[in-house]
């Protein structure tokens, strides 16, 4: 990483990460700084820890039982794994888009204001600026705006999934944790969240995991390499891709398998 | 032309796939002419005895012989709400705790396999045991609330299993989605689960109503058979509940144990039933309806 600028602050930083879902061992030593305003991807093939590691980061993991983890996680500094932590700010400041588009069976206006909702915001007009504003920031306002009271799962895939980035950020998040968020979607749609995502990082951290690694190429700035629990490498994607130090990475980037 | 493997015109016809189909076709012939055989009876025989005295005014023997259903209805009617009030929050509380919290295990497979057994019992055993049981409470030998108490251990098993399935299929994602926005577990559940899933719990509510309206062994010993109608005044309302009161099901018994010409007015007591069971199924096939359209329009 030789052409790190001095500016580039740290967002989330992962030291000795363990992780294991009873006997499995899912993530093993893993250190990673995610850098602030930036998109970290992270690749791999099928089962390497990415999801789980992504997910570690806001505790959503701490859904399933039998989910040991050990090492340290900080957001700006702040052990987010520490006792009295409350996982309720935590998952506003640390926000997250699924694999699959999963708006809420309500209205697309009560989808968006859920969060606020939950983070006790009551009053009409704050709610409407947020909802206008979150639909604005995720690029579907022009798409929605004459049926905001219809449900949103009458939406296509791909507004559905730009609902969900919606959601998301109406809670103003600091990082957003995307786990495949295109994988679902057609090209267009792809390449419209695609687009979206680029303009998502001047106001947020963003964090992908992605199975496309030409994604990865057109919109990260940073790319993490992870296989069978380990993280083989991490560079900027410029880097990574064209000059991958290790050998796995390489024969993984280049197709050889995965 | 090229050589093939099969003629795709050319039609293979099994003597046994024949033989089968006729063997189905006559099967459903069978349940179909039973239960359309069932219904126009009941019609046939319960129109005799039908009038507008007959439903607008009780069953008495004194001081002249009156045949009615009026009584019955309003008792049928106060067991379902009072029931329903009692069985659904439990029931589906049992639900949401059996699903959502309690940790899967031995302890939650017995719970299950309890509800389940609970599910098989005999609704005479139920009847007498809430008899004794709630003699025991209440002082009083026969009252509608007895009747009601014994239904709702009666219906919850149904409430339980219907509402636990109804949770189960709720996707994942709108859990995770939730409590990524930093919802609470309990939040989730009242926001997001729980209205994805009214219907099914709607659906319990409806077969349990179904089971009150047609139940009559538990009833006999514990609502007892009277058939007045016992309302006076507004405070009557409140304490019918401590009277006893026969259901609809109790009377066609009666009107039937006696027999003779009183057998018509038993079919009449059975069409009630049979329209009360009916629109019952239609409104929730209706509620189901709306709610489904409702949330994806």
């Amino acid at each position: 990483m030789t052409n790190n600028t001095v500016q580039e602050s740290v967002k989330i930083s992962t030291r000795n990460v363990d992780l294991y879902y009873g006997e499995n061992h899912a993530l093993k030593d893993i250190n990673l700084d995610i850098k602030t305003n930036k998109i970290t991807a992270f690749i791999g093939p099928s089962g390497c820890g990415k999801s789980t590691y992504l997910k570690s980061l806001n505790r959503m993991n701490d859904l399933i039982p039998d989910c040991k983890i050990t090492g340290k996680f900080l957001l700006d500094g702040e052990d987010i794994y520490a006792e009295g932590v409350d996982t309720s700010v935590l998952r506003r400041r640390i926000g997250m888009v699924f694999q699959k588009p999963n708006p809420f069976p309500m209205s697309i206006y009560d989808n968006i204001a859920y969060g606020p909702r939950v983070h006790g915001i009551k009053s009409k007009a704050k709610l409407d600026r947020i909802v206008e504003e979150s639909l604005i920031g995720a690029a579907v306002f022009d798409e929605v705006k004459d049926r905001l009271h219809k449900s949103a799962l009458s939406l296509s895939g791909g507004q559905q999934q730009r609902i969900c980035i919606a959601r998301a950020i109406a809670v103003q998040p600091e990082v957003i944790l995307m786990d495949e968020p295109t994988s679902a979607l057609d090209p267009v749609s792809t390449l419209k969240i695609e687009e979206l995502m680029n303009t998502l990082k001047e106001k947020y951290t963003v964090a992908i995991v992605t199975h496309n690694m030409q994604q990865a190429t057109r919109i990260s700035d940073y790319t993490a390499f992870f296989l069978v629990g380990e993280m083989v490498e991490y560079a900027q994607t410029e880097e990574l891709f064209s000059r991958p130090k290790d050998k796995r990475t390489e024969d993984y980037i280049t197709g050889r398998f995965g | 032309m090229a050589k093939t493997s099969g003629s795709l015109t050319k039609k293979h016809t099994r003597i046994s796939d024949i033989i089968l189909k006729i063997l189905i076709f006559l099967s459903s012939g069978i349940v179909v002419a039973l239960t359309l055989g069932i219904i126009i009876y009941i019609i046939a025989r319960g129109l005799e005895g039908m009038s507008w005295n007959f439903l607008s005014t009780p069953a008495f023997s004194y001081p002249f012989e009156n045949y009615g259903v009026l009584g019955n209805i309003i008792n049928t009617l106060y067991l379902v709400v009072i029931t329903i009030l009692i069985a659904t929050p439990i029931g589906v509380g049992a639900a949401i705790y059996l699903t959502e919290y309690a940790k899967q295990g031995k302890l939650t497979r017995i719970i299950e396999f309890t509800t389940e057994t609970l599910a098989g019992i005999p609704s005479i055993i139920y009847g007498l045991f809430g008899s004794v049981f709630f003699y025991n409470i209440f002082k009083v030998n026969y009252s509608i609330l007895t009747g009601a108490l014994t239904l709702s251990i009666m219906v919850l098993p149904t409430i339980i299993r219907t509402t636990q399935e109804a949770i189960k299929t709720v996707p994942m994602g709108y859990r995770e989605g939730a409590i990524g926005l930093g919802a609470a577990k309990w939040h989730t559940i009242r926001t997001v689960v729980l209205p994805s899933c009214i219907d099914g719990i709607l659906t319990s509510v409806i077969l349990s109503i179904g089971r009150i309206v047609g139940e009559s062994a538990a009833l006999i010993f514990t609502a007892g058979i009277a058939a007045e109608i016992g309302i006076n005044s507004i405070g009557d309302i409140f304490t019918k509940v401590m009277d006893q009161g026969g259901s609809l099901t109790v009377q066609l018994y009666q009107y039937a144990q006696r027999g003779g010409a009183e057998m018509k007015y038993a079919f009449s007591t059975a069409l009630v039933l049979l329209v009360t069971v009916l629109v019952i199924n239609i409104c929730a096939k209706l509620v189901a309806y709306r709610i489904r359209k409702k949330r994806s329009a």
